[in-house]
């Protein structure tokens, strides 16, 4: 289906459906801040920061309620259909998929707070360092791919979580490590593993979004086009 | 009647292959380039659809695409008006319906049809149902004329609201009521396929709610083709959708691919209410 579709002709029709897109990409940017700076807390055992990310993680609940909220007035009121009805139902999908990696923000930002007592050696973190950066691409990225309907970037998303996987496969290995060189690190370093493992699942967040851009755009579901995708 | 056929089809089904079954269900209705001019206005352009047995087929479109035009070949309707040509090819179970030697009335028995408005006859309830079946010779009996009414109007799902009063007039029952009164009427012909024309345009919410589930039940015995304005209607009651525009057939396909993922920009911009 083109990308390019011709306006409803019910304009007020026209301008939910462009409000909720917006409001989709307005949450995606919150989300994506309380990611970086959840995890910037955490690198700086930043206090102050971690408050923050964990009141803002009520205000990234009321907008995915206030997307749930329209997407339902849609459904009842207008009975979309096609690529419409498509974009209200992943509406609901990639803003539950937004608010659950809103709580691993603020899960990286409660960690914050028991570590800050502990110290962190930068060995110890810098795998996390790594982690967080790929992750919040793939964020950006499958966030891209859903607001601009392009489900080859969408497939390239998808392709990409195995990284996430490996690296973490690959820190929980190091952290291991740290912790059998000497027991004293073992409660930075489970925190830290802990941490890494709620980015894990904001990767797999993000591949759910991109899944769901895929849907959107070509009304097939990626697992179908299984040859999409590269092989493993 | 419809008991006999029934089971003809049945048996026709068991002896064929699993696959071969599964793959081609029967399309008794077959239309190959159907070419429809009224005066020297053309207004279909070379329409080919096969109609699945035992299935609600929807035809969809804007106003003036041909979709009723269509419908109106099945049974030869479009015969009535001055001027309309019809081309190409309609096939009834393998014969083709525009044969010069075929009875029309006997087609239209075969193919019956339920219009946009309630057009009851003004006659009694009973006389409406019996009517079809005396002028067919299809009721030896008054037993058996009284039975063919009975379940007609049984199988409409009007027979509890009407059976204590068959002798008032027909056009004094409700607008649904009515509806499904026509409905009794083409059933009591024992007709293998059931054109509706907007049948649910003039009635309230629960009045078609009432129709819609009929025509659910309907599709277990019989062919259904149903044209209708409403997409939500068209998404609940069929399984094959056909979407029409300036007298072409621009797609047909499973309703629920039509109604989630349809190919063409043209029914995606009709169905999701877009400028085309």
């Amino acid at each position: 289906m083109p990308a390019t579709l011709n306006e409803h002709i019910v304009t007020s029709y026209e301008d939910e459906l462009i409000d909720l897109n917006k409001s989709i990409s307005e949450m995606g940017g919150m989300v994506e801040q309380a990611i970086t700076e959840g995890a910037m807390a955490l690198l700086k055992l930043d206090h102050v920061q971690a408050q923050n990310v964990r009141t803002f993680d009520a205000q990234i609940d009321q907008m995915q309620q206030r997307i749930n909220d329209s997407v339902v007035s849609i459904i009842a009121r207008r009975q979309p259909m096609a690529a419409d009805l498509r974009m209200v139902v992943t509406a609901i999908q990639v803003a539950n998929d937004l608010e659950r990696t809103g709580d691993m923000a603020k899960q990286l930002a409660k960690r914050t707070l028991q570590l800050e007592n502990l110290g962190l050696a930068p060995k110890f973190y810098n795998g996390v360092k790594h982690m967080k950066d790929l992750v919040s691409r793939q964020l950006q990225a499958a966030l891209d791919a859903y607001l601009t309907r392009d489900s080859k970037a969408a497939v390239e998303v998808c392709n990409h979580d195995d990284e996430i996987d490996a690296i973490y496969n690959s820190l929980f290995r190091e952290l291991l490590t740290y912790m059998m060189e000497d027991p004293r690190n073992i409660t930075q370093c489970t925190h830290l593993l802990f941490c890494a493992k709620s980015l894990e699942r904001v990767g797999d967040h993000a591949t759910n979004i991109a899944e769901a851009a895929y849907y959107l755009e070509t009304g097939r579901h990626l697992g179908a086009d299984e040859q999409q995708r590269a092989p493993r | 009647m419809d008991a006999t056929l029934g089971m003809a089809k049945t048996t026709e089904t068991a002896g064929a292959p699993l696959i071969q079954s599964e793959i081609n269900h029967a399309t008794p209705v077959r239309a190959r380039d159907v070419v429809v001019h009224y005066g020297t206005k053309q207004a279909l352009f070379g329409v080919s659809i096969d109609i699945p047995e035992r299935s609600v087929t929807a035809f969809i479109g804007p106003s003036g695409c041909g979709k009723s035009t269509f419908l109106r070949c099945i049974n030869r309707m479009n015969d009535t008006i001055v001027g309309c040509k019809v081309t190409g090819k309609i096939e009834l179970e393998g014969a083709d319906i525009y044969d010069p030697s075929l009875d029309v009335v006997e087609l239209r028995a075969r193919v019956g049809m339920v219009f946009q408005k309630p057009n009851p006859f003004p006659k009694s309830i009973y006389d409406n149902v019996a009517y079809g079946p005396k002028i067919h010779g299809l009721a030896q009996s008054k037993s058996a004329l009284d039975e063919i009414v009975h379940s007609s109007l049984r199988k409409a799902g009007l027979w509890n609201e009407v059976k204590d009063r068959l002798n008032e007039p027909g056009t004094g029952l409700s607008g649904g009521q009515q509806q499904r009164l026509c409905i009794a009427r083409a059933i009591a012909v024992g007709p293998e396929v059931i054109l509706m024309d907007e049948p649910c345009s003039a009635l309230d919410p629960i009045a078609t709610a009432i129709v819609e589930e009929l025509i659910d039940e309907l599709r277990e015995n019989y062919t259904i083709v149903i044209v209708t304005h409403s997409m939500q209607q068209a998404a609940r009651v069929s399984q094959k959708t056909a979407f029409f525009h300036l007298g072409k057939l621009i797609e047909e396909g499973k309703t629920e691919d039509i109604f989630t993922n349809p190919k063409h920009k043209q029914t995606q911009d009709y169905i999701t209410g877009r400028i085309g």
